[in-house]
């Protein structure tokens, strides 16, 4: 009795979803249509499609979810959020699914997540995005060999001045990272 | 008309030339734009897939930033990302309470704070086209860009979403703001099919196939309408098309040369303004050969690059393994 009482105020990992989602979501008004897969460019190389990945959340497939590609394949053009005839922010959510596959190291073996850490570690020291520590740090790290690929581009950016060596730093970076901290603070408390 | 402006991270460098031919371009057209003090980076499309309220914290400081300008309420982004997290940093505060209040508890923490519906913000073609107008524009055109035929790319985020019902400045997925204006400097302007699609973002360094597959189509589309060039507004769109298009090449073995241009550059040719405070040169595709079409000669760069023998001179070995999934 107990135990049902407690998994009946248990939040559903479809409910999680969508509090983990700014804004109205409209999640729950997905009808299966399909649309978002359809609109997707690059959904071929998804485990499951957008709307698969609706019908698994609501399914209570936690893990199958959080394990797939799927979200890390999202390249935030927002066609399917344009085209779904029911407003489902799927974009929105395949970001939150992100962020919770990372929170609960579940994601899969993609090199996106790492990708977003680097980049961001350089936001968070400097207050600015710095493309060339990104860029190298990150294919240093997963894909040393693949520098000879690009190393063409490399060169090139380099030689028409559009990459820069250092990167720039905000003035009041201390304030920025207060807010960032604070930030942190408050989503772990919600 | 005055305005905050957010330049973004890439305009700094990698798109060093949208800001120049940003600058150039708004001076004569009476747009101020007043760049918004110490701003940071918007947290591109990485900062959101980790944390939500730091990366909406962080976006924020910036729309913290800008209200400290009494000259005006409204932002301008030229990057389509900056455009987008600015503009759904601000529509999520006011949808969401909870957001709202967090997000201002962080920014208090740095001494600021943020009511959303304070700001709007604009993307610089907005601005350029339904600020200024169309026949401002024109009055300026000196240098028509007669005989040059271009495909407009849009891309996504300065398009979709579309947040209905209040909507966007151009259509979501068939916009036509840019070819107008592009109508208006003179040049022939295709009907291109894929303007409103994607460049694959940061995909290049995810997943290679998927990122070059994506880049691909929209180089051979505007290659399959016989574009002496590519004209887009978004620093993102410009790096994958013009950047990795060398590298989008050797992977699929094909040899397109579609040079890649911001419209910021063609609005100051046709306003008869020189190439050199336009920042031509630093595209990777070379634009030469399609600008000379309307007798505009790119002098070389102060520095040339070491001589290239194409793709081959690369020191690799060739690859007989890089084949399409």
């Amino acid at each position: 009795m107990t135990v049902v009482a407690t998994q009946a105020r248990a939040p559903t990992f479809f409910k999680q979803v969508i509090a983990a989602t700014p804004g109205e979501c409209h999640l729950e008004r997905c009808i299966q249509c399909g649309t978002c897969g359809g609109s997707c460019p690059s959904g071929n190389d998804m485990d499951h499609t957008p709307r698969a990945i609706f019908a698994m959340i609501e399914a209570g497939m936690k893990e199958e979810v959080l394990k797939s590609n799927t979200p890390w394949y999202c390249v935030s053009c927002y066609y399917c959020m344009e085209r779904c005839p029911q407003e489902v922010h799927i974009t929105d959510i395949m970001y939150t699914l992100k962020r919770i596959a990372v929170q609960e190291k579940l994601y899969d073996s993609s090199t996106a997540p790492d990708f977003s850490k680097t980049f961001i570690n350089w936001v968070e020291n400097y207050g600015r995005a710095f493309e060339l520590g990104l860029m190298s740090m990150h294919m240093l790290k997963h894909n040393p060999f693949g520098v000879f690929k690009i190393a063409g581009m490399g060169v090139g950016m380099v030689t028409k001045g559009r990459m820069a060596f250092t990167p720039t730093r905000i003035r009041d970076i201390d304030g920025l990272k207060s807010i960032l901290e604070k930030a942190k603070e408050l989503e772990v408390s919600a | 008309m005055k305005y905050s402006y957010f330049p973004g991270c890439s305009l700094e460098k990698n798109a060093a030339a949208y800001h120049i031919s940003s600058m150039a371009i708004t001076g004569p057209l009476g747009i101020d734009l007043q760049e918004i003090d110490d701003w940071n980076c918007c947290g591109a499309t990485e900062y959101i897939s980790l944390n939500l309220t730091a990366s909406y914290a962080l976006i924020a400081r910036n729309l913290a930033q800008a209200t400290k300008n009494p000259d005006s309420k409204q932002v301008v982004a030229p990057c389509s990302a900056c455009y987008l997290n600015l503009k759904k940093c601000d529509r999520y505060m006011a949808e969401s309470k909870k957001l709202s209040e967090k997000v201002n508890q962080a920014l208090a923490a740095g001494g600021l704070s943020y009511k959303p519906g304070t700001l709007k913000v604009r993307h610089l073609l907005d601005v350029v086209v339904n600020d200024v107008g169309l026949d401002e524009v024109a009055a300026k055109v000196t240098k028509p860009l007669t005989g040059l035929r271009i495909a407009p790319y849009y891309g996504c985020m300065i398009v979709r979403p579309e947040f209905k019902p209040n909507g966007n400045f151009d259509d979501p997925e068939y916009p036509t703001t840019l070819d107008t204006l592009l109508k208006v400097l003179g040049a022939e302007v295709i009907d291109f099919p894929m303007k409103a699609h994607c460049c694959g973002g940061h995909m290049t360094q995810i997943n290679e196939g998927t990122g070059f597959e994506l880049i691909r189509r929209l180089v051979k589309g505007a290659d399959d309408y016989h574009a002496d060039m590519i004209v887009t507004l978004c620093p993102m769109c410009q790096l994958n098309l013009d950047a990795f298009q060398g590298s989008m090449n050797n992977y699929f073995k094909t040899d397109y040369k579609m040079p890649v241009l911001y419209f910021t550059q063609m609005m100051g040719i046709a306003f008869g303004l020189e190439p050199a405070a336009l920042g031509f040169g630093s595209e990777l595709v070379d634009a030469r050969p399609a600008l000379g079409k309307i007798g505009m000669e790119i002098p070389e760069p102060e520095a040339p690059p070491k001589k290239k023998k194409d793709d081959k001179s690369l020191p690799m070995p060739a690859s007989s393994k890089r084949e399409v999934k």
